[in-house]
């Protein structure tokens, strides 16, 4: 959908008349409050909890040795040379998956979008690996894929006549790259596939009919149009992505460059009992979550506010 | 080359990458119905006499009882999650709230706050309380969780109602109550069933929560499945099937659902 497209679509709803009263304005606020406080209690009310846990020093194993102590947390965050390797771990992994999950996406969901038999089924298998426990499909990788003795990855090299790769030892930061891709690619195809159905098939034949090859009807027509479903894919599957926790713990529980500040967190409160310096990891992750968010509601609002895309 | 054998190549070709790429799923199942000797041989079998052992252990090992756990959590949260959602997407959507945005931006932004940045206060306070490794805990967290997803969505089914239909049902003096539920809800009775359907997938597959506000009484699927990776010897079988069987409810639901849940994975974004 292009810009234009968005107005008009825009100025017709403003048209309808939805218009609110002021009796009706109390009643939707009744109506929303107990969702909106639901909320507040349970997330917003320990977020700022996890703000004050980070300006205090307390670990469990210390219990009598409790107190302000302001930033100290962050500094140690830092000092400790943890947090800078753990925000490029995350980043790395959220930035790969994301950009290899979006290829792989359009690439299904071009050859998904053409009719073909059996198309229904192709596609309900092609959406498994994303419904599937995220637990269930790390450890299904790690030990019948990625296996060095029983891995069907090695099995595939042994029998090209390739090295034997020991991935979980030696590519730690590629098996959590690819499972989270082989997790994502279904959500992606899902959303531009979406966007390939919704695209105006006479423009199409147009072009076809005036001698644009497949190559540039797809970069000068359907690239354009699929501009905003990319970017949905893309801000969504960042922002799930960037808190992801299940296949690190599984594949490599953090280890070659694998630390995300999910499972940093993880670690120094859950097994290293520390509360303080967890909790200053855990406000790390909201902010740099609050910096693709931003983009993200930008993008989903130019959406919402016409009121969804067909 | 003529159109049509290029068409044909086009199929043969898709029909290889969905199957390269489904594979992984195929050989969960595939393994377990292995022996345990079978599945950890080095040079797989593709045929071989199907046994029901690996299920028989996942079994053994007390699956039922974590299956049970996700079952009431899933279920509990789904409940809360759409009865609260329903009041507020109708606010946001038939009657409008004065600032719709900032309405919606709360729910949003609650969406992304990562479940890092909330899980420590919440494991002191039910540490606290007593309340650690309560299944109803875990619910209410997870209902927490998938609220504001349930939310957007609702209201994205909402805005299809004619608003013609709402003002009749007004005119003719009905209360809101009515309103809602006689007249409303019968039309986005689909679109609630996706949202419940979303929800339950999400709190099914959950981990991270469960793993660290539960420990054995109240224990879910996801961490259980993750002990296997202290396992010792040979457990591919017992494992696969216990993925199995783990996956199986979701991916079904999502099987059924498959129309819906771009919509619920966009949020209501796109349909």
């Amino acid at each position: 959908m292009s810009m234009t497209d968005v107005d008009t679509v825009q100025a017709d709803t403003a048209t309808e008349p939805r218009r609110a009263k002021k009796s009706d304005l109390s009643t939707a606020r009744r109506l929303a409050a107990p969702a909106v406080i639901f909320l507040i209690l349970l997330t917003q009310v320990p977020f700022l909890v996890t703000i004050g846990f980070s300006l205090v020093r307390w670990n469990l194993l210390y219990p009598n040795d409790r107190g302000f102590s302001g930033f100290d947390n962050y500094s140690s965050a830092l000092s400790s040379g943890d947090l800078g390797p753990s925000i490029v771990a995350t980043v790395v992994i959220t930035a790969s998956s994301v950009v290899l999950s979006v290829i792989f996406g359009m690439i299904f969901a071009l050859l998904l979008d053409r009719a073909f038999p059996g198309r229904a089924i192709a596609r309900t298998l092609m959406i498994t690996p994303f419904l599937i426990m995220p637990a269930a499909a790390a450890l299904i990788w790690k030990y019948s894929m990625f296996d060095t003795n029983i891995g069907m990855l090695n099995w595939l090299s042994r029998s090209l006549g390739l090295p034997i790769v020991s991935w979980g030892t030696n590519h730690p930061l590629a098996t959590v790259i690819i499972v989270l891709t082989w997790q994502f690619t279904p959500f992606m195809m899902l959303i531009l596939l979406a966007g390939l159905q919704g695209q105006d098939k006479g423009i199409l034949e147009a072009a076809q009919v005036d001698g644009a090859g497949t190559w540039r009807t797809f970069t000068w027509i359907t690239l354009p149009h699929m501009r905003m479903y990319i970017e949905i894919g893309v801000l969504l599957g960042s922002v799930i992505i960037i808190q992801v926790f299940d296949p690190i713990a599984i594949l490599t529980k953090g280890t070659g460059g694998t630390k995300t500040l999910a499972y940093l967190l993880y670690e120094r409160a859950f097994i290293g009992l520390d509360i303080g310096q967890a909790a200053a990891y855990g406000v790390v992750t909201v902010v740099l979550t609050l910096i693709v968010a931003t983009i993200a509601l930008r993008t989903l609002f130019k959406v919402f506010m016409a009121g969804g895309s067909r | 080359m003529s159109t049509k054998t290029k068409g044909t190549l086009l199929t043969v070709f898709t029909w290889f990458l969905v199957l390269v790429f489904f594979f992984p799923v195929f050989w969960m199942f595939l393994n377990g119905f292995k022996k345990e000797s079978v599945a950890s041989s080095v040079d797989p079998s593709f045929f071989f006499e199907p046994v029901t052992e690996g299920f028989r252990s996942a079994f053994d090992r007390g699956m039922q009882g974590y299956l049970m756990n996700s079952l009431t959590a899933a279920t509990t949260a789904t409940v809360i999650a759409v009865l609260l959602a329903i009041p507020a997407a109708y606010a946001l959507s038939i009657r409008r709230v004065k600032n719709v945005e900032g309405a919606l931006t709360f729910f949003i932004s609650t969406r992304f706050m990562p479940l890092a940045a909330i899980v420590l206060p919440l494991f002191m306070i039910l540490k606290e309380l007593d309340l650690l490794d309560n299944i109803y805990m875990l619910s209410l967290v997870y209902a927490a969780m998938n609220l504001p997803v349930t939310v957007w969505m609702m209201r994205s089914f909402f805005l299809e109602v004619p608003f013609e239909i709402v003002e009749a049902a007004r005119v003719d003096g009905a209360g809101l109550y009515r309103e809602i539920v006689r007249i409303v809800l019968p039309l986005v009775l689909p679109g609630i069933a996706a949202a419940a359907l979303i929800s339950f997938i999400f709190a099914w597959n959950e981990y991270f929560l469960s793993l660290n506000l539960t420990s054995s009484a109240a224990r879910t699927t996801p961490p259980f499945l993750g002990s296997f990776v202290d396992g010792r010897g040979q457990f591919l079988a017992v494992l696969s099937a216990a993925a199995t069987i783990a996956a199986l409810p979701v991916i079904i639901a999502g099987w059924v659902a498959q129309k819906q849940l771009v919509r619920g994975l966009s949020m209501g974004a796109i349909k």
